[in-house]
This record gives C-alpha cells, sequence and structure tokens, in this order.
C-alpha cells in the first residue's frame, strides 16, 4: 500500500520549514542528579535523554582493554515512544543503533587516559519523531562534556535527504516515512571528520555531494546549541 | 550495601537521634513533589514525576486486544517497569529483575485492585475486543522511594489518558465486516475520550532504621533500612493496598502510626496530583 502525499507545497515543506531549515531543537545540560553527566533534549516531536557514568572499572573484567577505556553507549526507546507500543528491551535496530553511536564517541573520547575503564552512555528515546539517532548521538555528546569526559571535540549529528527530488535538511516524520533518501550523519566539528554515516534510499552522486553539504552546515548550526547550553548550565550554577 | 553507604550510616543514625535527617525533614515529611502531565506526545497519556531527587516516567499506551476468557467483558491492564542504566550506577541493562519485577507488581497491585480503571467500560465486543492498557514506568533518576514516585506517575498519566478511538479508527471500521456491532460503538464514541477512572488511593512508604520510622526514605536511608513498608489509602481514610519489604520488622504500635501518617500525607499529595491533572 503506497500513500501518495505532496511533501512539498508552494515551496513549503508539510510542517512549513524551508528546504535548509532545521526543526526547533532545545538542549538542557545536567538535568539529572545521579548520572554523572547528563542531557535534555527536545528536537521536532523528538524528546531524548542522555547520560554518562565512568570512566569506571569495565565489567566483566574479560571486556576491559589494557591500553585504552571501552564506550558503551546504549540507545534505547520507551514503550511508550511510539505509536504502537514498543515492547520493552532492546530489537535489533536498537542494538544497531547502539553500536554506530558507541563507535562515533569512541572516535573523540580520549579513550587512552583510562585503561581497562569503560565509559557508559545511556540514552532513552522518550517521545520519537523521526531523527532519533541524530538526537540522541547529540544528546549523548552533550553528556560527556556535562561529565567532564576528556574529548577532542563535541560530536554532533545531523540528517539530510531527498523528498520530492530535493535534497532538504532534517527530514521531519512523514518526510521520513514517504521520502526518497535519509543520509543522518554526526561530525567532529572543529576538523570537519565525519564519525557516523548511514544512507537509505536512492541518490545520485550530485544528489549525494548537495546532501552531506547540508547535513554538515545543520550540525554546524547544532554545534552552537551545544556549546550555549553546556555554558548556560555553569551560568545558572554560579547565579544559584 | 555500598561503602558511602555504609559511611553514611553513623551520620544518620547519630541525626536521627536527635531528631534530625540529613536533608532538614522531619520524621514523617515528604521531599518536595513535582508533578508534570501530558509530557509525552505519542503516549496515550504521560506523567513526570519528581520527589526530591527521584524522577520517574509514566507513559500510558492502548491497543485493541482480547480479554482474558474469565472475564470477556473487561478490559486488560499491564504494568511494566524499567530500571534503565541511566537513573543509577547499579543498574545494568538487560531484562527486568527481581527489583524492577516487585515494583512493577506493587504499582500494578495498587491501580488493579484498587479498580481505579473501570475496565467494564473498556469492552467493545465481549470475549472479542477490549481495549489493553499498557502502563510504562521509565525511571530516570534514582534517589530513593520509587514505590510512591513511580504509583503517582501512574495515576496521573492515567487521569491524562485519553483513549486513542481516532487513531485506531481505520483498524476499527476494517472490523465491522466481521463485527457489525463496532458501528454502534463507534458512533457512541465518535472521539478520542477520557479513561474511565475512579478515586485514586495515594501509596506512601516509610523506612525503619535502628528503631526510627521515617517517611519518604531517600536512597541513604533506604540503603540502611532494616524494613520498608508502604500503605496506600482512599479518602475516606481507608486502606487499600500494602507491602512490607526487606528483613527487618514492625511492631504494631508502628504500624499503625505509619497509616496515620500514610493518611495524612496521601492528602497533601492526593491535592498536588488533582492540581497536576486539572481537577
Amino acid at each position: 500500500m503506497k500513500t501518495e502525499i505532496k511533501l512539498i507545497k508552494n515551496g513549503k515543506r508539510l510542517d512549513g520549514r524551508k528546504n535548509d531549515e532545521l526543526r526547533p531543537i532545545k538542549i538542557e545540560a545536567g538535568v539529572l542528579h545521579r548520572a554523572e553527566g547528563s542531557c535534555y533534549l527536545e528536537w521536532g516531536g523528538n524528546k531524548v535523554l542522555a547520560a554518562v557514568y565512568g570512566p569506571r572499572e569495565a565489567v566483566p573484567r574479560h571486556t576491559q582493554n589494557p591500553l585504552r577505556a571501552i564506550v558503551n553507549a546504549r540507545y534505547n526507546m520507551a514503550a511508550f515512544s511510539v505509536d504502537d507500543r514498543k515492547r520493552p528491551g532492546p530489537d535489533r535496530r536498537s542494538r544497531e543503533i547502539s553500536k554506530v553511536i558507541s563507535e562515533a564517541l569512541e572516535n573523540i573520547i580520549i579513550t587512552e587516559k583510562f585503561p581497562r575503564a569503560s565509559i557508559d552512555v545511556s540514552i532513552e528515546i522518550l517521545d520519537a519523531e523521526a531523527g532519533t539517532r541524530c538526537a540522541g548521538l547529540t544528546a549523548a555528546a552533550e553528556a560527556l562534556v556535562d561529565a567532564g569526559i576528556p574529548l577532542k571535540d563535541i560530536p554532533v549529528a545531523c540528517a539530510a535527504g531527498k523528498i520530492e527530488g530535493e535534497i532538504v535538511l532534517d527530514l521531519g516524520k512523514e518526510e521520513d516515512n514517504f521520502g526518497d533518501a535519509d543520509l543522518p550523519i554526526a561530525i567532529a566539528p572543529r576538523t570537519g571528520e565525519i564519525l557516523l554515516l548511514q544512507m537509505d534510499g536512492h541518490l545520485t552522486q550530485k544528489e549525494f555531494d548537495k546532501a552531506l553539504d547540508l547535513a554538515i552546515k545543520g550540525c554546524k548550526t547544532i554545534a552552537e546549541l551545544q556549546k550555549k547550553a553546556i555554558l548556560e548550565k555553569y551560568q545558572k550554577n554560579m547565579e544559584g | 550495601m555500598s561503602i558511602t553507604a555504609e559511611i553514611k550510616k553513623d551520620y544518620i543514625i547519630k541525626l536521627a537521634k536527635s531528631g534530625k535527617r540529613v536533608d532538614n525533614r522531619k520524621f514523617d515529611e515528604f521531599r518536595k513533589i513535582k508533578i508534570e502531565t501530558d509530557i509525552i506526545k505519542k503516549a496515550e497519556g504521560s506523567a513526570k514525576v519528581t520527589i526530591g531527587n527521584t524522577q520517574v516516567i509514566a507513559g500510558i499506551k492502548m491497543d485493541l486486544g482480547e480479554p482474558y476468557p474469565d472475564e470477556p467483558d473487561s478490559g486488560v491492564m499491564t504494568t511494566a517497569a524499567e530500571l534503565i542504566p541511566m537513573a543509577s550506577p547499579d543498574f545494568e541493562s538487560g531484562p527486568p529483575d527481581q527489583e524492577s519485577i516487585e515494583l512493577a507488581r506493587v504499582v500494578d497491585r495498587g491501580i488493579r485492585e484498587s479498580k481505579i480503571i473501570d475496565v467494564d467500560k473498556l469492552c467493545i465486543i465481549p470475549s472479542e475486543k477490549v481495549w489493553m492498557v499498557f502502563i510504562d514506568i521509565h525511571i530516570l533518576d534514582y534517589d530513593g522511594n520509587l514505590f510512591d514516585t513511580a504509583s503517582l506517575a501512574s495515576l496521573a498519566a492515567l487521569m491524562t489518558a485519553k483513549v486513542p478511538i481516532e487513531r485506531l479508527k481505520p483498524i476499527l471500521e476494517n472490523l465491522q465486516e466481521k463485527h457489525p456491532s463496532i458501528e454502534k460503538y463507534l458512533k457512541e464514541h465518535p472521539k478520542d475520550f477520557p479513561l474511565p477512572l475512579s478515586e485514586p488511593p495515594i501509596s506512601c512508604t516509610s523506612a525503619k532504621f535502628n528503631g526510627i520510622v521515617i517517611m519518604d526514605p531517600s536512597l541513604d536511608e533506604e540503603q540502611i533500612a532494616e524494613a520498608r513498608l508502604t500503605i496506600a489509602t482512599d479518602t475516606k481514610g481507608d486502606i487499600r493496598a500494602m507491602q512490607k519489604g526487606l528483613n527487618g520488622s514492625f511492631t504494631v504500635d508502628e504500624i499503625n502510626k505509619v497509616i496515620k501518617s500514610s493518611f495524612d500525607n496521601g492528602k497533601k499529595i492526593r491535592e498536588i496530583l488533582y492540581k497536576s491533572v486539572g481537577k
């Protein structure tokens, strides 16, 4: 069953955005008491919470690396975060996302500083509406900063995609469901290095160049919001 | 018991002997309670409850399903709790452990046995199709007293929940061929409607250590507790559910005092709950 809906009308997308416009993003650092670092992030209809524990001794011991810390990110969707209730616990999709996020974060964390340790990142998707892996990674990065983990840069993620033959930034719900391609990436904004890259759908090489360029621009905009949020936390602490 | 809890134990007991608690509360006083409702758009109902530093989100999802054969005219409810690794350095990922299961079952009993949800009004076609109500509890930040925080979050989420007729209309209409009576049901219920509920009992948890009984234990107090008692009371002051935990004991006199104090605190908490759901 293919539903035909017009994703672009009069040059505007379904939610009224321009092609290169992000959904509204709100980032708050240090929202949990128990975790060593935490972040609450709203991105369009997504609501995400990330928390960091560690570096602490890695268990079970056979997972320890004598030269550096291991990074365990766990992406988890709340049962009530989607239209049809999701059964609690990890499925194949969330295991894969956990893996690619862990690898992206591992690149940027100075893991050599903490041999035999683990750095555990917990990402909870509380409300889901397209682009949860990008929102999750962006929140996780902010939580790492909040936890004071030494990083080479603050990673940040964003997606671009193709709808109605046009390249657009940050796919929304219908655009994700009925669009032609989705390209989520994560970068280290200082160097522009790419830490996570996935693509599904169909893009010509030219379209890919355009989409990648647009996604990087989106990442850089969000990177500024990440920095602002961590500064705000310390400003609030100084006032209070 | 963790090392830090062992170190803090003497301090907490010494303070308690002079009638004080670490955070300056009275023995029968709750921490600050905050309830936010309707925070998850995808859920039929949702609430975040903060008691002190403990934070819990409860979300309600509803779906169509089959009733249990012994209760063919009643909707079905289930409760699940996840002690996710986010909430505490001691929580591990994986299938629900003993603690999550006790928590989910105590919350479930409190709602099921006190018949807060009018399950008879959740029947669509007897023996065939009824509403299923899923209560999912997510522990975000753990600083003691999960029982009360999780129960309160579940109640607030239930009280704001809407039966998702509009979302499931296509499925209901598809069933119409097989079950013509659905047409009548859809006529009577054209739109999303609030979950049919009655007055909720409020649960209050006490803990005992060194012969002292305190209300709403924080994590430090919980870790040195010898016994725990959760009591749910209703508006009339009747007792609707109880659960004792841990290997210590209570005297009858202590239990009576805890009941009285649970009723007094329950009254205040009910006011906060009603205010948060706009009742």
